[in-house]
């Protein structure tokens, strides 16, 4: 057992990140957030009573896709194109149809920095259309892929990105995962919170397994994607490694923010010190890496793993943590924490966001509960 | 990341569980906490039990009469012993995991072969005497004085907190010996024997009602100054050496534990119909998450460490233990406060296991260095904040 990152996954994640820097830096980023916000965001930065202003003025960035500014980084845009030309979403796929050949582990490690950078897009889908070939050009990042994933009848469920993707999948648990045509489900925009994840609801009822309201991407009638290397992967597979990608994109956001607050805490000074220098400062900023650092584990373990439990686990700490250690961070930052123009709330929006895809907290939680019912190994 | 154990490590571990599935069954009953010294000798008992076969100070080097395993295999050895039910380390805890590691770092040759068997065999047992009534967290603060007479020290002070006092045949004892010094520089570790004349050994009753620890009166105490580990006034470091053993894997067995209370938590609540509430379950299904983290962190911990050793360090737990302990500590009474929940009006009964348990895991955020002072070290020490004032 050596439980630390190999070399080869040491200068993956470190290929990744010196990736991101160079063409998703802060300045992509915050052209992205401009470009996404409309022409009301410029005013928005610059203006001083900003809150009430953002809130009242927010306008839906649903389905308009980016442009202009932040166009680079849109969905299936250059900065996509280069991604997929890097193997980030083949990473997991056969090196003998052209992927990379990985496995979880170092998807994890790269979504992990794509977290970190929020980088926008429909990533981890993407991922698993690519990875697994479920559809053709995903691999590429020329076509963006956004999911509807394990929502069950009755439930409300959110899909990003739907304007720009090529295709959505389709992921229950028990059922082969589907590919459906993006115009398919009866989609309502929502205005998104998130200021780069455009946002749709999907109301019920969903597909059921003798319905099929939904066209698949190349036209057949029921979306089930047959041929290629036989059938088509199982739902429920492909739901828990996407929850295990977004967790890592989670771990990412977390350390990002322990590192934002760490460094302000440093710098800032108030009553003629660092603030760094008060305890109460200091205690947030601990509570903050003992969330990530135990959040690490799980994540990585469940990469290791593939257990279903653990993936779960590692989700709800992960959840946690970016969400708490964004809250953190803010509260760190004082003032300046609550404007637009501090990357903060882009980190705290996100990860909410994340928490309520790829097997939020209430499901998670109950069949945690329910394994400890069943005869235990460890 | 690579979870699985090397075949070596397997074989380990299959040697350790047959071993244990022949030894467990031919131990006597357990003792009645409150009977102490019947737990000093079903504890005494239990490591002469591991010394025989070979398994006492694993994790210790080779030269102190450990077996110099790796710290994997001694994350097995505590992952399995407790897995099986084997007794814990108890009083033979100070001896095995502060004082006798000091010990084998810092000791002279002379001092080694004196102390160090006797641990290892289950003869001694130690106990820490650090604290005092007005040096707790501010432990460099402590005032016991020690002063040099001839051959001996005179030591006069009062200890508190003291586990295992009353049936402790050694004390490691931290006392001042230069009081011009600046604070950390005149502290001096010395070995007191706990029937020297002028030592006055009074129970503490813990809210638990029982008496885990005792406060120590030092009234002019000779010690020989043969029983001084490191120089003089150097006492300080000698010590961190000891208190970073205290918050490495120490806690790494009591994970397994926790896992295995909290699947027989789920089990009592179906019997006794409240799983049929969500909140509940809920929060067991977070714990599950919480444990399985924790085991994951030990692992990545002890990880670490093992890279370390290889590469020349001491294999001494760095600051990553306060990590874990912050929130295993947490985690821990988050535990038993749901087993509070799950007993309902039961919760009241000291009958029920977990009711004691509650109790007691009121001292995790406390003992070994409060959650204040571990959340000072992480931002300090890991995170490199500006110090505090
Ligand atoms: C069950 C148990 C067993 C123990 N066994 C032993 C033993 O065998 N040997 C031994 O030597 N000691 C032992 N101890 C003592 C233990 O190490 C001390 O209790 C602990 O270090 C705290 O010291 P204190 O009790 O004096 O509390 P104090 O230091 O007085 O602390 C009181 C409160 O103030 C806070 N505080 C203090 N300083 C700071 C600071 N700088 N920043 C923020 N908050 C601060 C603390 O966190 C705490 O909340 C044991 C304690 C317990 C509970």
């Amino acid at each position: 057992m050596d439980f630390r990152l190999t070399r080869d996954q040491e200068a993956l994640r470190r290929g990744m990140r010196d990736l991101l820097a160079a063409r998703f830096g802060r300045e992509e980023l915050r052209a992205a957030v401009d470009g996404a916000d409309g022409a009301e965001g410029a005013d928005r930065v610059a203006g001083a009573a900003g809150a009430d202003r953002a809130a009242g003025t927010d306008r839906s960035n649903a389905g308009e896709g980016a442009d202009r500014a932040g166009e680079r980084s849109v969905p299936g845009g250059r900065l996509w194109r280069e991604l997929g030309a890097a193997g980030l979403f083949a990473l997991r796929a056969p090196e003998r149809s052209g992927g990379v050949g990985s496995g979880l582990p170092e998807a994890v490690l790269v979504f992990e920095e794509a977290g970190r950078a929020l980088l926008p897009g429909p990533l981890v889908a993407t991922e698993l259309a690519g990875s697994t070939g479920l559809v053709p050009g995903a691999a590429e990042g020329t076509v963006p892929v956004t999911a509807l994933a394990g929502a069950r009848a009755g439930d409300c469920a959110l899909v990003e990105h739907l304007a720009s993707a090529g295709a959505v999948l389709l992921l229950e648990e028990g059922r082969p995962a589907r590919v459906l045509d993006p115009a398919a489900p009866a989609a309502v925009p929502m205005r998104s919170a998130d200021p780069l994840t455009p946002l749709h609801r999907v109301r019920a009822p969903l597909p059921g397994p003798d319905r099929a309201p939904y066209r698949s991407a190349d036209g057949s009638a029921d979306g089930a994607v047959d041929g290629g290397e036989g059938a088509a992967p199982d739902g429920g597979v492909l739901l828990l490694e996407g929850a295990l990608l977004a967790a890592a994109q989670q771990l990412g956001s977390a350390r990002r923010t322990l590192e934002l607050a760490v460094g302000y805490a440093r710098e800032r000074e108030q009553f003629g010190r660092p603030i760094g220098s008060f305890q109460a400062v200091q205690h947030l900023c601990a509570g903050m890496l003992v969330r990530s650092e135990t959040a690490r584990s799980v994540v990585y373990a469940a990469a290791v793993t593939a257990d279903e439990a653990e993936i779960r686990a590692a989700k709800l700490l992960a959840d946690t943590a970016a969400v708490d250690n964004a809250r953190d961070c803010l509260q760190v930052y004082g003032g300046t924490g609550f404007t637009w123009e501090a990357d903060v709330h882009l980190h705290l929006k996100r990860a909410w966001l994340r928490a309520e895809q790829w097997c939020a907290a209430a499901g998670s939680e109950e069949r945690l509960a329910s394994a400890l019912l069943r005869p235990a190994g460890r | 990341m690579e979870l699985a154990y090397t075949r070596d490590d397997e074989e380990f571990r299959t040697r350790l569980r047959s071993w244990l599935a022949a030894v467990l069954p031919t131990l006597p009953p357990r003792p009645d906490p409150l009977d102490w010294p019947a737990r000093r000798a079903y504890d005494m008992g239990w490591q002469r039990r591991l010394y025989d076969a070979g398994y006492a100070g694993l994790h210790w080097p080779q030269a102190a009469g450990g077996r110099g395993a790796t710290p994997v295999q001694h994350l097995i050895f505590l992952e399995e012993t407790e897995a099986a039910g084997a007794p814990y380390v108890g009083a033979g805890f100070v001896g095995l995991l502060h004082a006798g590691p000091t010990i084998a770092a810092e000791g002279g040759p002379a001092q080694r072969a004196r102390w160090l068997p006797p641990i290892l065999r289950g003869e001694e047992v130690w106990c820490q005497g650090f604290s005092e009534p007005e040096a707790g967290s501010d432990l460099a603060s402590l005032r016991t004085r020690a002063v040099r007479s001839g051959d001996s020290y005179v030591v006069t002070g009062t200890k508190i907190w003291t586990s295992h006092a009353e049936v402790a045949d050694w004390c490691e004892l931290l006392v001042r010996t230069d009081p011009e010094a600046p604070r950390h520089r005149g502290l001096t570790w010395l070995a007191l024997p706990m029937d020297a004349p002028g030592v006055t050994v009074r129970p503490l009753r813990t809210l638990a009602g029982s008496q885990e620890f005792a406060e120590v009166f030092l009234d002019e105490v000779r010690v020989p100054v043969g029983n001084r580990v490191g120089a003089e006034n150097d006492g300080w470091r000698v010590t961190m050496v000891t208190l970073s053993f205290e918050r490495g894997t120490a806690f790494a067995g009591e994970v397994v534990a926790c896992r295995r209370t909290l699947r027989q938590l789920a089990r009592r609540a179906q019997r006794d119909g409240r799983w049929e509430d969500p909140a509940l379950r809920r929060r067991l299904g977070r714990l599950n998450a919480e444990f399985t983290a924790l085991w994951r962190l030990v692992q990545w911990n002890v990880s670490e460490a093992a890279h370390a050793l290889r590469h020349g360090g001491s294999g001494v737990p760095g600051a990553g233990g306060s990590v874990f302990k912050l929130r295993y500590s947490h985690a821990r009474q988050e535990l038993y406060e749901t087993a509070a929940a799950v007993l309902g009006p039961g919760s009241l009964d000291l009958a029920e296991e977990w009711t004691r348990e509650r109790l007691s895991s009121l001292s995790y955020t406390i003992a070994a260095g409060t959650s204040q002072i571990q959340h000072n070290i992480v931002a300090e020490r890991v995170l490199g904040l500006p110090r505090g004032r």
